[in-house]
């Protein structure tokens, strides 16, 4: 059956290219929800996907590479909180700053691994689970990454709306100057929220050159870090909502390109701008009640945070 | 905490002159770190990248024809900035000031006058306030976030731009390449301003914008609206100024101003459309803007700034070997050092150890 | 106050006597540009970074094996990611005065900004990679790939089962239109049953997007994959999804050992050394090259061990007709995939409807005028 099969394969195709965005979108999701506005997504996301790529030829381990990726995000996460919480430089124009740091830094460790190929990931097969038709490779045929993005919505969701820590996060993001008064640390909070985010934008940029395409090339995230940003704002801040705004902005690239593989004649350039409209076309009709938006967006987003007393 | 920030009564008046400097120093502290750990001789290394584009009349001409899209967005988005409006389509709009412009020029191919600069400019600036319109009316209508659709509409101008010129606007004479015709040399490219640079009548615009815009914000009670709308919104909203009003102006004239930019890049340095007229430069005049301090003077003066890492950064190349790469780190690494110097003005620094007051 | 206070003030002391020490050795330095003798200054500009992993880096590989050819005789320096508007002729002209004497613009898109600084430095010579604009200090130069493109066709047409052909293809330029035909045409010669299908990504670089459309064309039943983009994406999607895959611009195999059946390379280390050589002997002059596997521009990689003997033999035929100049890749009938006769037979398309080329043979799936 030629036809399910091909909405199959778009299925899979979809999960597999929407997971580098759901893992930045989800820690981006986190940074702001705090209050902060990180827009060096794309820069940590190279920074953790050369640094991992290092990592796994350096040691011949991919979960070691995995780890590194985390972790190389991390730390180029604190330099940028450190700027905007502790020295509360403008967050707009040091997240760029820090998207422009990150491209070059990471071409320039990554110089001499261009063209070194590694064994990536693979999916993991569950015994009779996979083997179900349809149902079998859409959700039981991944890699670990793509399971973890999922659980990593969750887990997101119900550290943010169903436990204590969450709830103060949320309060920091809201009100800072509020939060502070009844005695929450909201410089601490923020930090880990942007750690966070740099963890997660690292293990993005690590997914993409461990296992998508297990390869190091300069640039090779090519936008996606942008396009998480608009995911989050897509998503109105909800963890369950960015999940399937990637999976819909990945399904719909995925779509269009089978599109061309039947032999349909289309343009190529006016195809390639569906994910787009797609996605404002999708906004515009989540958006029209005004309550609901304003409801999520985190009242304090970009207010720098300092303590008078 | 070892460092605590203590804000001024006053924003310190010298440190605002101080701090670029301050950011300077730190700058080239580090590139002698950092060019020294790479093997090249440091001082070389800042004098290539920041001195020689200077020292002659064409590299002047070259900064300047770099900071001027950059000049024209950056005013643009420092005005919806100011009134809380994101617009981070300017590249969209850029994109399409140049479609619209270029278009014109094709329009008229063969039949030019004098009239085609002025039209193409008009053009240009209808352009980019159309698309700069789009995001606008769905916030105003729809309230749909102004950041994501500026954003998605920056790449669906880029592929329009594509179709166009792999398609029906391409040149005929070209062996099927994906350009247009070049413009007209008389009428459908800006003069040089000045022999032995590429300086164009584009510049004159961007400094004519700068003032005009600081009119406006400075000097006009729609400027005022703008500024309170983006400061204390419940006031503005109480004192009946309309918010709606506000995202319009932001879009359009920062529409408008962009789509300008696009339209003087290509009839100034390109002559022609082609798949790729921008390096970015709407995304990077958001930089430009901060750095700028949302102030048009400061807008100025931040884009030559900028124009300077950028062709700096093509010198170190050139005369010196460095990778690309280097570059973008010593770009990020001394933006940094501007943000973090501007602090200075507005806070001021205390060393504050509990352990070293107790013994002292 | 005391212990504490004083090392802080030892410490500040020996950190001024540090850095003084630092400028002073950098400035004692050696500059590194002072004029190496008679070296001649050779540039490059590329349009993407040497990281690309493919049509840069290959010009790159150019440029260092000019420096091994050359030793101190040369002194080579480039410029990455320059973007093809403005930028361009600014850093040309860069180039052009700071004592470059020999230029090498290497994307298609740096054409006129290379005419325009040319007439400003009559004497610097410029090499513009697959333009068609030449001065008399301008020339042009490109490879023939397309003759590369349809010995990998043959292969690629007698390896596959579905008959389906997956090409993952950039931007529908002339280049690349050539390089799709002519594969289609070393297809159908072995196989006139078999399809090729073009999927386009609208980028040269961007691994993941390649990536995907190798997995789409591959879900689509294509069991043979080539590509006209940088990366080796399309190569890995292969080998994972147990098909074929041709690789272009370097050998891949490293990527897909079982998927790799060979690639087309792109080698400018001979016509460049061949270049300077001639400048360095005065004999430089301004030619339009469009070398094949004759000038060993095109190479071939080695053939995967699956690749049955009468194939290898089919294309050492070939390899050597090409180099000859016996056999023609363009040679005519050749009908377009709308049943339109291109090339009469006994005819051969000439250079300059090769150069321009917006029409696809008959066996491609898909159409060009949009």
């Amino acid at each position: 059956m030629e036809g399910l099969d091909t909405v199959v394969a778009i299925l899979v195709g979809a999960i597999r290219a929407g997971t580098p965005l759901v893992l930045a979108a989800m820690g981006e999701l986190v940074t702001e929800k705090s209050g902060v506005l990180n827009l060096g997504v794309e820069g940590m996301m190279l920074v953790g996907a050369v640094s991992g790529f290092i990592a796994t030829v350096a040691t011949g381990n991919i979960y070691v590479g995995i780890a590194a990726s985390i972790v190389a995000g991390m730390l180029i996460a604190l330099l940028f909180a450190f700027l905007v919480l502790s020295l509360m430089t403008n967050q707009v124009a040091t997240g760029l700053a820090l998207t422009i740091f990150g491209v070059g830094l990471s071409a320039f460790m990554g110089i001499k691994y261009v063209g070194t190929p590694i064994e990536g990931l693979k999916p993991i097969l569950i015994p009779y689970l996979s083997d179900l038709p349809v149902v079998g490779p859409i959700l039981f045929t991944h890699d670990i990454l793509i399971y973890a993005a999922v659980l990593l919505v969750i887990g997101v969701a119900w550290f943010l709306y169903k436990t204590r820590r969450g709830l103060i996060l949320r309060a920091v993001g809201e009100s800072n100057d509020a939060a502070h008064a009844i005695g929450h640390p909201v410089m601490m909070i923020r930090y880990l929220a942007v750690l966070f985010g740099g963890g997660a934008a690292g293990l993005a940029g690590g997914y993409l050159s461990l296992v998508y395409t297990p390869q190091w090339v300069e640039n090779m995230t090519a936008g996606r870090g942008w396009i998480a940003l608009a995911l989050v704002v897509f998503a109105t801040w909800r963890p369950g909502r960015v999940l399937l705004g990637a999976y819909l902005f990945g399904g719909i690239t995925i779509m269009s390109l089978h599109i061309q593989a039947l032999g349909f004649n289309v343009s190529s350039h006016l195809v390639a701008t569906v994910p787009y409209l797609a996605t404002i076309l999708v906004l515009v009709i989540i958006s029209r009640d005004a309550t609901k938006i304003k409801l999520n967006a985190p009242a304090a987003l970009c207010r720098p945070f300092h303590p008078t007393v | 905490m070892l460092l605590r920030l203590e804000p001024r009564t006053q924003s310190s008046k010298w440190l605002q002159v101080a701090s670029p400097l301050i950011a300077a120093a730190l700058t080239i502290i580090t590139a002698f770190v950092l060019f020294g750990a790479l093997g090249k001789n440091p001082v070389v290394a800042l004098y290539t990248f920041a001195i020689q584009p200077l020292t002659t009349l064409y590299g002047l001409g070259e900064l300047s024809i770099k900071a001027m899209p950059l000049m024209l967005c950056a005013l643009g988005l420092s005005i919806g900035f100011r009134g809380n409006v994101w617009n981070i389509g300017a590249e969209g709009q850029l994109t399409f000031g140049a479609i619209a412009g270029g278009g014109v020029a094709l329009w008229a191919y063969g039949n030019e006058g004098v009239w085609l600069l002025p039209t193409m400019i008009i053009a240009g600036g209808l352009g980019g306030m159309l698309y700069g319109a789009i995001p606008a009316f769905l916030k105003n209508r729809f309230n749909t976030n102004e950041i994501l659709t500026s954003l998605m509409l920056t790449y669906v101008s880029i592929q329009v731009l594509g179709y166009l010129v792999h398609g029906p606007w391409r040149d005929p004479d070209g062996f099927n390449f994906p350009e247009t015709r070049i413009f007209n040399e008389v009428y459908g490219i800006f003069p040089v301003l000045i022999d032995g640079t590429r300086l164009h009548l584009g510049v004159v615009l961007a400094l004519v914008a700068v003032v005009v815009v600081w009119v406006l914000m400075a000097r006009t009670f729609t400027g005022f609206q703008i500024e309170v709308g983006g400061q204390a919104p419940h006031a503005a909203a109480y004192a009946g100024y309309s918010q709606k009003r506000v995202v319009w102006l932001s879009f359009l004239i920062g529409g408008g101003l962009a789509g300008i930019a696009g339209m003087a890049e290509v009839a100034g340095v390109i002559g022609q459309l082609q798949p790729v007229i921008s390096p970015g430069y709407g995304f990077a005049a958001i930089i430009v803007a901060f750095l700028g301090r949302l102030h048009p003077f400061g807008v100025l003066v931040a884009s030559l700034l900028m124009s300077l890492m950028y062709i700096g950064g093509e010198s170190l190349q050139m005369n010196m070997n460095l990778p690309l790469a280097v570059t973008g780190v010593f770009q990020g690494l001394l933006l940094f050092f501007v943000l973090g110097s501007d602090v200075l003005i507005r806070y001021r620094i205390r060393f504050a150890s509990s352990r070293r007051e107790a013994l002292g | 106050m005391t212990q504490g206070t004083g090392l802080w003030m030892a410490a500040r002391r020996r950190g001024w006597a540090l850095m003084l020490a630092v400028l002073a050795a950098a400035l004692l330095q050696g500059d590194g540009l002072s004029a190496a003798g008679a070296s001649l200054k050779i540039g490059f500009v590329y349009v993407s970074p040497v990281g690309d992993a493919g049509w840069t880096y290959q010009h790159d590989l150019g440029r260092r094996a000019i420096e091994r050819a050359f030793g101190d005789r040369v002194k080579t320096s480039y410029v990455e990611s320059v973007p093809e508007g403005a930028d361009a002729t600014r850093v040309i002209r860069g180039l052009a005065a700071s004592g470059h004497k020999l230029i090498f613009t290497t994307s298609f898109g740096f054409m006129n900004p290379t005419i325009k600084v040319a007439g400003e430095f009559p004497d610097v010579k410029f090499e513009h990679a697959s333009g068609y604009k030449r001065l008399d200090n301008v020339a042009t130069y490109l490879a023939r790939f397309y003759e590369g493109r349809y010995l990998t066709g043959l292969v690629a047409g007698h390896m596959t089962r579905s008959n389906i052909i997956g090409y993952v293809a950039a931007f529908p330029i002339p280049e690349v239109v050539r390089g799709i035909n002519a594969f289609t045409l070393g297809v159908r010669a072995v196989n006139p049953a078999a399809d090729v299908r073009v999927v386009w990504t609208s980028s040269w670089y961007d691994p993941g997007r390649e990536r995907e459309a190798a997995e789409a064309l591959i879900s689509q039943r294509a069991d043979v994959v080539t590509q006209h983009t940088d990366s080796t994406a399309p190569v890995q999607a292969a080998q994972d999804r147990g098909v074929y895959a041709i690789g272009y611009h370097s050998d891949m195999s490293a990527f897909g050992p079982r998927a790799h059946l060979t690639a087309s390379t792109h080698n400018w280390s001979n016509y460049y050394i061949r270049r300077v050589r001639e400048f360095l002997d005065n004999k430089w002059k301004s030619t339009n090259t469009w070398g094949g596997i004759k000038d060993g521009m095109v190479v071939l990689a080695p053939l995967n061990r699956a690749v049955p003997e009468k194939v290898r033999a089919l294309v050492a035929e070939k390899t050597a007709a090409i180099a000859d100049g016996r056999f023609h890749v363009f040679a005519g009938p050749i009908t377009d995939n709308r049943g339109n006769t291109r090339v009469a037979a006994g005819k051969t398309l000439p250079d300059g409807a090769l150069l321009k080329m917006d029409w696809f043979v008959a066996g491609v799936t898909g159409k060009l005028k949009q």
